[in-house]
């Protein structure tokens, strides 16, 4: 019985955070961290392909990826909860309802 | 020398019109009148030249205007005795309205444009009276409806003067339209424009058949009807006259030279000129015997219980129109053009001396307001007097010359045409009138107490006769308002708070000329101009057909008709003197005696309401419902407003998508994704 975990495997539990990720962005009516959280998901679910892809083709690219995309998460994070803060002072809320200025 | 007296007042125009702010008001002033000036020696030697010495008629072309199929039209100065005696009267009169103006405005900001506009209107007059074609002529006679336009709203703050000056116009128009259509057709059936070709062939067409609307008639009729329906509406004619007393809210130099001087005669210019033609149409000459004697009555009624000054002088003028019309009708065609020479003069003088008063009396009008001016203003009370006396016909002045001779040819006429009956009957009585409401002017004005005080003076109460004086002016605001009296006067601050003060010498010079010409124009003008030599001065100019023979006719009337004139003059003045300074308060207990003719005469035999009701709120109605129904109901709401609402109908939909939450733009987001994925994995990769 081969104990290794395959690729489809890795590509199910990524397809799973995906949807998870996905799911959080468009049922989530509370709160507006919880979407940056569900993007860091989606985010997190496609370094794990990164990196599945990279252990299959033996190619070292995918995970050289990988940490860019940690990289960019950081920095999207950090500016995302800044963006949070300066909201919360102006309108005093960071509900999601709340957030519909853009209503036509 | 002609083409300078044509042409100086248009350059007049260019320089006071367009650089009049450059130069100033007064050089403005100087350079306008300075050229009229000119041209009227220049036009007094040429009637001495053409009307009394030898020199020939002559029609100098100064080029082509237009040429279209047989339509030739030229610019052409015709130089006759009947030019010459409207160059003089025009001239003569529009130097002194110039020179009377520059004490008259001395006061106005924007005398320049003023001064531009009579130097337009003195030119496109002198265009009309010069004309050697229709065309040119008609030229000229719009140009004075325009110049009258513009001169008549010269003080476009008033509402009154826009009203007055728009009324004026539209009313022109009708008659214009008449003169039009008579041109068109002297032009189909002669083929020409130019008065020669025109009046050669004219006795060739006497008689002639002309199809018109499903019915023969004779063609000279109908031509000379229309082309009368044109003098009818410049000369104030009844039915077409609404404008004329309207026009006096124009300032009082205006209303002499255009109102009565010169432009109103020139539709009697105009049927003298096409004598030719119309001597060819009796049945047309004996209408205008009808309308002018209707005018001369009816205008001369109205005049009796007028309270404004300048609306007394406008009917009396309207009805003096109706005198030239009846000399033209029975024939005697230089019997008209004399009134009109003679009326020039006292007509002028009557409204300079008006000015004189108003601008003594700090722009009042009102004559119950006056009273007791004859010792504050010596000279423009014995200017007025004297063209009281030429007016009413007073033995030895210039209207005693004329109006006399136009009623002895209504006499003489009445053999021939049936309206010259009727036309010597109104006219005699006309005079009576004339006399009454001159006079009534005068010890008005004049005479008696100061009335300081709008004290109801000749009506049945003082409410129902301002009710009614308002009515008269538009239901806007009154001339005689110190407010907007106040706009032009800087001294109107209170209009009675000053003693009435004499004119200046530059506004009294134009009066004691005039006053001149009312003493003497008669005496010296009426053997050449109507008396035994009267075919060497006008030296065919004049045309009268063979059988013509009114005015040796009109010497052999009997004496009674020759004294009844004078008979009914002095018995209007006597009314007057007894109803206005031997026993004040008859005319009072008179007009409450008869209110209903009292009303009818002060509202102008309801002309202005008829034509209201007529012509007026139909015009409005259909304005009304092409603009409310055609224009924005149809055109604009199946056009650009229909198009924009379906837009804004669209838009609202489509602005309802726009929730404004993240999630929803998410959600719409991961559809597209979800969409496309499937279409690819469906469709697949070729």
């Amino acid at each position: 019985m081969n104990m290794a975990v395959s690729l489809t495997q890795y590509l199910v539990v990524a397809a799973i955070l995906f949807t998870i990720g996905v799911a959080g962005i468009i049922l989530n009516r509370k709160n507006i961290i919880i979407i940056l959280m569900s993007v860091e998901l989606i985010l997190l679910s496609v370094n794990i392909n990164f990196v599945a892809f990279s252990a299959f083709h033996s190619d070292l690219t995918g995970q050289v990826f990988a940490l860019f995309v940690l990289t960019v998460a950081a920095a999207e994070a950090a500016i995302g909860l800044a963006i949070l803060v300066t909201y919360y002072r102006n309108r005093g809320s960071i509900a999601v309802e709340d957030i519909n200025a853009m209503k036509g | 020398m002609i083409v300078a007296i044509v042409f100086l007042p248009l350059l007049g125009f260019i320089i006071a019109g367009c650089f009049g702010r450059f130069i100033g008001a007064r050089p403005s002033e100087v350079v306008t009148t300075s050229l009229l000036f000119v041209c009227l020696l220049f036009s007094w030697i040429i009637f001495a030249q053409v009307g009394f010495g030898t020199a020939e008629a002559s029609v100098p072309v100064l080029g082509n205007w237009f040429t279209s199929g047989a339509m030739k039209v030229d610019w052409a100065l015709r130089v006759d005795t009947l030019t010459a005696v409207m160059l003089v009267v025009v001239t003569t009169v529009s130097a002194l309205v110039h020179l009377y103006s520059i004490g008259y405005m001395h006061e106005d900001p924007s005398r320049p444009r003023f001064f531009a506009f009579l130097s337009l209107f003195t030119f496109a007059m002198l265009m009309l009276v010069t004309a050697d074609n229709l065309v040119q002529m008609f030229f000229g006679w719009e140009g004075v409806g325009l110049a009258s336009y513009l001169l008549i709203g010269f003080w476009y703050e008033k509402p009154s003067a826009n009203a007055a000056a728009i009324k004026a116009f539209v009313v022109n128009r009708v008659g214009d339209f008449g003169f039009a259509l008579g041109i068109f057709l002297v032009f189909v059936l002669t083929n020409s424009v130019a008065f020669e070709t025109i009046f050669a062939a004219a006795p060739g067409l006497a008689g002639k058949q002309i199809h018109f609307f499903g019915m023969n008639a004779d063609a000279m009729t109908v031509t000379c009807l229309l082309l009368f329906m044109g003098a009818m509406g410049k000369s104030a004619q009844f039915l077409l006259h609404t404008w004329l007393p309207d026009a006096m809210e124009g300032p009082t130099p205006v209303s002499a030279l255009i109102h009565a001087a010169t432009m109103v005669t020139a539709g009697v210019f105009m049927v003298a000129r096409l004598s030719p033609l119309f001597e060819q149409a009796p049945e047309a000459l004996a209408f205008v015997t009808f309308i002018g004697a209707t005018t001369a009555f009816f205008a001369a009624t109205v005049g009796l219980v007028q309270n404004d000054i300048k609306r007394v002088i406008a009917y009396s003028t309207c009805s003096q129109l109706g005198y030239m019309f009846v000399g033209i009708g029975v024939g005697g065609y230089s019997l008209g053009m004399f009134h009109l020479f003679t009326h020039a003069f006292f007509k002028g003088l009557l409204f300079l001396g008006a000015g004189s008063v108003i601008t003594a009396m700090h722009h009042e009008q009102d004559m119950r307001r006056m009273g007791g001016l004859r010792k504050d203003l010596p000279v423009t009370f014995w200017a007025m007097i004297i063209g009281t006396l030429a007016l009413t016909g007073f033995p030895y002045t210039a209207g005693n010359y004329s109006k006399d001779a136009i009623i002895e040819a209504a006499y003489a006429g009445g053999v021939h045409q049936s309206t010259a009956v009727y036309a010597y009957i109104l006219t005699t009585i006309a005079v009576a009138f004339t006399s009454f409401y001159s006079w009534r002017l005068i010890f008005m004005t004049f005479f008696g107490e100061r009335q300081l005080a709008p004290a109801g003076h000749d009506a049945p109460s003082a409410e129902t006769s301002d009710a009614a004086q308002l009515h008269d002016e538009g239901k806007s605001a009154r001339a005689t308002d110190p407010h907007s009296a106040a706009v032009h006067d800087d001294h109107a601050h209170e209009p009675h708070d000053h003693v009435p003060h004499e004119s200046p010498w530059v506004m009294l010079i134009p009066l004691i000329v005039l006053s001149i010409g009312a003493m003497f124009a008669g005496i010296i003008y009426a053997g050449p101009f109507i008396g035994h030599g009267f075919e060497e001065f006008w030296k065919g100019s004049l045309y009268q057909s063979a059988d013509n023979h009114i005015l040796h006719e009109m010497h052999d009337v009997p004496f009674l008709v020759r004294i009844l004139p004078l008979i009914m003059m002095a018995g209007g003045a006597l009314v007057a003197w007894y109803m206005y300074i031997s026993a004040p308060g008859t005319a009072d207990a008179l007009a409450r005696a008869n209110p209903l003719l009292y009303r009818f005469l002060l509202n102008k035999w309801y002309f202005d309401e008829l034509y209201d009701i007529i012509f007026v709120r139909p015009a409005f109605w259909i304005g009304r419902l092409l603009w409310r129904g055609g224009d924005e109901r149809v055109i604009d709401g199946f056009g650009p407003d229909g198009i924009a609402a379906r837009v804004i109908d669209v838009t609202n939909r489509v602005v309802r998508l726009q929730t404004g939450y993240v999630y929803h733009y998410a959600f719409a987001m991961l559809i597209g994704v979800a969409v496309i994925i499937t279409w690819y994995l469906v469709g697949g990769v070729r």
